[in-house]
């Protein structure tokens, strides 16, 4: 299974807890821009992004899981 | 946007005075709301004087005001009594792309929150160094002026906030009771609130203008030491004068701290009202302190988050006394949602009180039940439209991780130490909506003592 990060662009307001929590996948401009750097991070970084999601103060991530065809 | 076809919004009943609902406003607002909703479903219409008022509700329009672009809806027309406490020019909020470079560059951001969380440590420190045995304090008084210290220690800097006393935080307390609803009328009317409000608006200035004048006749200081206010000073006119006048600058940093001021006063005082009202909270709120052994020194951001019940206490508060009760926008151009038409110039408001007690997102509304944050309940994440004390989308307040964080440093510290219980009977804790800016009614005091405890 393999999972793709999702952002609401209405609710980001670019606080930068995301970049802080992973910045591997996650950048945000010194204008507050946020940058997602891989849309489909691998699995071993899908603790750090489940923190970046928890912890956005606008709730403005999420993580969509994908099954995969056969 | 066509817009024939569409149903207008029904009108609320009372407000039959010259100036439709304001009177109720100014005393009962959130009775007011309350039956807009039981009367007119998710989208319903008051009177304030010549302007009609087009309240929503409920998880679909919520979600609908607070997406909707500034080309649709506008918050710069649609909060009048602000303008005489900011000064002409100072701006009550920008548009969304505009906050997100203040945010930026306002010390609000995520990496600037580890050190901001030790300096709000430093000066709870320092307001409770003056209790020796038991006592009592106003919590209205109390949080107030701990919260001027702290808001303006992180947001403009710890060398501006050594120079303000008590007397910034009284003058403070009659701008924000300067925010009376006659301002959709006139904003300059002859009452005793809007007379406070430019007295001490003026005061503010002077204070600010004797900073500045001592500060320009000491050798600058040191590059770390550098403040918010150096900074503004230092910036010439093309002729080499100041750029900034005192007043400007005053202006700038009321609005800076304007927002979270009296609301993260009144939730810190509602949080302890609401704990001591439940002591089984409370108990589990010390109990989660006690095993992290926070100190002072070594408050990090990371020992902050592992509070969930605290936060759950925190969120409660806010969720049964949110600070700001209606937030308001103007329609830009004639609008529709669920079947309504919007016509261009009314003004729309989203109403907090009401939202955050719909028994349907939360069940046994008017009670304090922090468990309701809890995996797996997580009413707030589960209702993002209708948990709204910080309001959403766009304009969702961009202070409120800082916020909680600060809430969360305030009571590690004061409950570490310190056990308080209420000095007044529990029902006359009550919150004073006169104004549009929500304060706790006084008297409400509460008695400390230090704790004994186990070390």
């Amino acid at each position: 299974m393999t999972y793709r990060v999702v952002v609401d662009r209405d609710l980001c307001q670019g606080h930068g807890v995301c970049e802080v929590e992973a910045p591997e996948v996650f950048s945000v401009s010194k204008k507050g821009e946020l940058t997602v750097l891989d849309e489909a991070p691998p699995e071993a970084r899908r603790a750090k992004v489940e923190l970046a999601v928890q912890y956005c103060p606008t709730h403005a991530l999420r993580i969509e899981d994908q099954i995969e065809e056969a | 946007m066509t817009t024939t076809g569409l149903r207008e919004p029904g009108q609320v009943s009372g407000g039959e005075a010259e100036t439709g609902h304001l009177e109720e406003l100014r005393t009962d607002p959130i009775g007011l709301m309350q039956r807009v909703r039981a009367e007119c479903g998710d989208v319903g219409e008051f009177r304030l004087a010549d302007r009609q008022v087009v309240l929503v509700s409920g998880a679909e329009a919520n979600e609908w005001f607070f997406r909707a672009p500034e080309e649709d809806l506008d918050q710069a027309e649609a909060y009048p009594f602000m303008t005489p406490i900011f000064g002409e020019g100072v701006v009550f909020d920008a548009p969304p792309e505009r906050r997100r470079e203040m945010l930026h560059n306002q010390a609000l951001r995520d990496k600037f929150m580890r050190g901001h969380a030790a300096t709000i440590a430093n000066e709870v420190d320092e307001m409770v160094d003056m209790w020796d045995g038991p006592g009592e304090i106003d919590l209205l008084d109390w949080f107030a002026e701990l919260t001027i210290y702290t808001s303006s220690s992180c947001l403009i800097g710890r060398r501006f906030r050594e120079q303000l006393d008590g007397s910034f935080a009284a003058l403070y307390h009659d701008l924000e009771q300067g925010t009376d609803a006659l301002a959709y009328v006139d904003a300059y009317a002859p009452i005793e609130s809007f007379r406070r409000r430019d007295e001490a608006r003026r005061g503010l200035v002077a204070l600010v203008q004797g900073i500045m004048e001592r500060r320009a006749a000491e050798p600058p200081p040191a590059d770390d030491d550098r403040d918010l206010l150096d900074v503004l000073m230092s910036i010439p006119n093309d002729d080499g004068t100041p750029h900034f006048s005192a007043d400007t600058v005053t202006g700038m940093f009321i609005s800076m701290m304007f927002a979270g001021h009296h609301t993260t006063s009144g939730t810190a005082a509602w949080t302890l009202i609401e704990l001591l009202r439940h002591p089984d909270e409370l108990a589990a709120v010390v109990a989660e302190l006690d095993a992290l052994e926070v100190s002072a020194e070594e408050l990090s951001y990371q020992a902050l988050r592992s509070m969930p019940r605290l936060e759950a206490a925190i969120k409660e508060a806010l969720r049964l006394h949110p600070p700001l009760i209606l937030v308001l926008r103007v329609a830009k151009q004639d609008l529709e949602v669920e079947g309504y038409r919007i016509a261009a110039g009314k003004l729309v408001g989203a109403s907090l009180s009401v939202s955050n007690r719909l028994p349907d997102a939360f069940p046994d509304p008017d009670a304090f039940v922090p468990e309701r944050y809890l995996e797996p309940r997580a009413e707030d994440l589960a209702n993002p439209w209708n948990w709204i004390p910080f309001g959403a989308g766009r304009h969702r307040c961009v202070g409120a991780a800082f916020a909680m964080m600060q809430l969360k440093a305030i009571f590690s510290l004061l409950l570490r130490d310190w056990t308080f219980e209420l000095a007044q009977p529990s029902d006359t804790y009550r919150n004073d909506h006169s104004k549009m800016v929500v304060q706790l009614a006084q008297p409400c005091v509460a008695r400390y003592r230090r704790r004994e405890r186990a070390r």
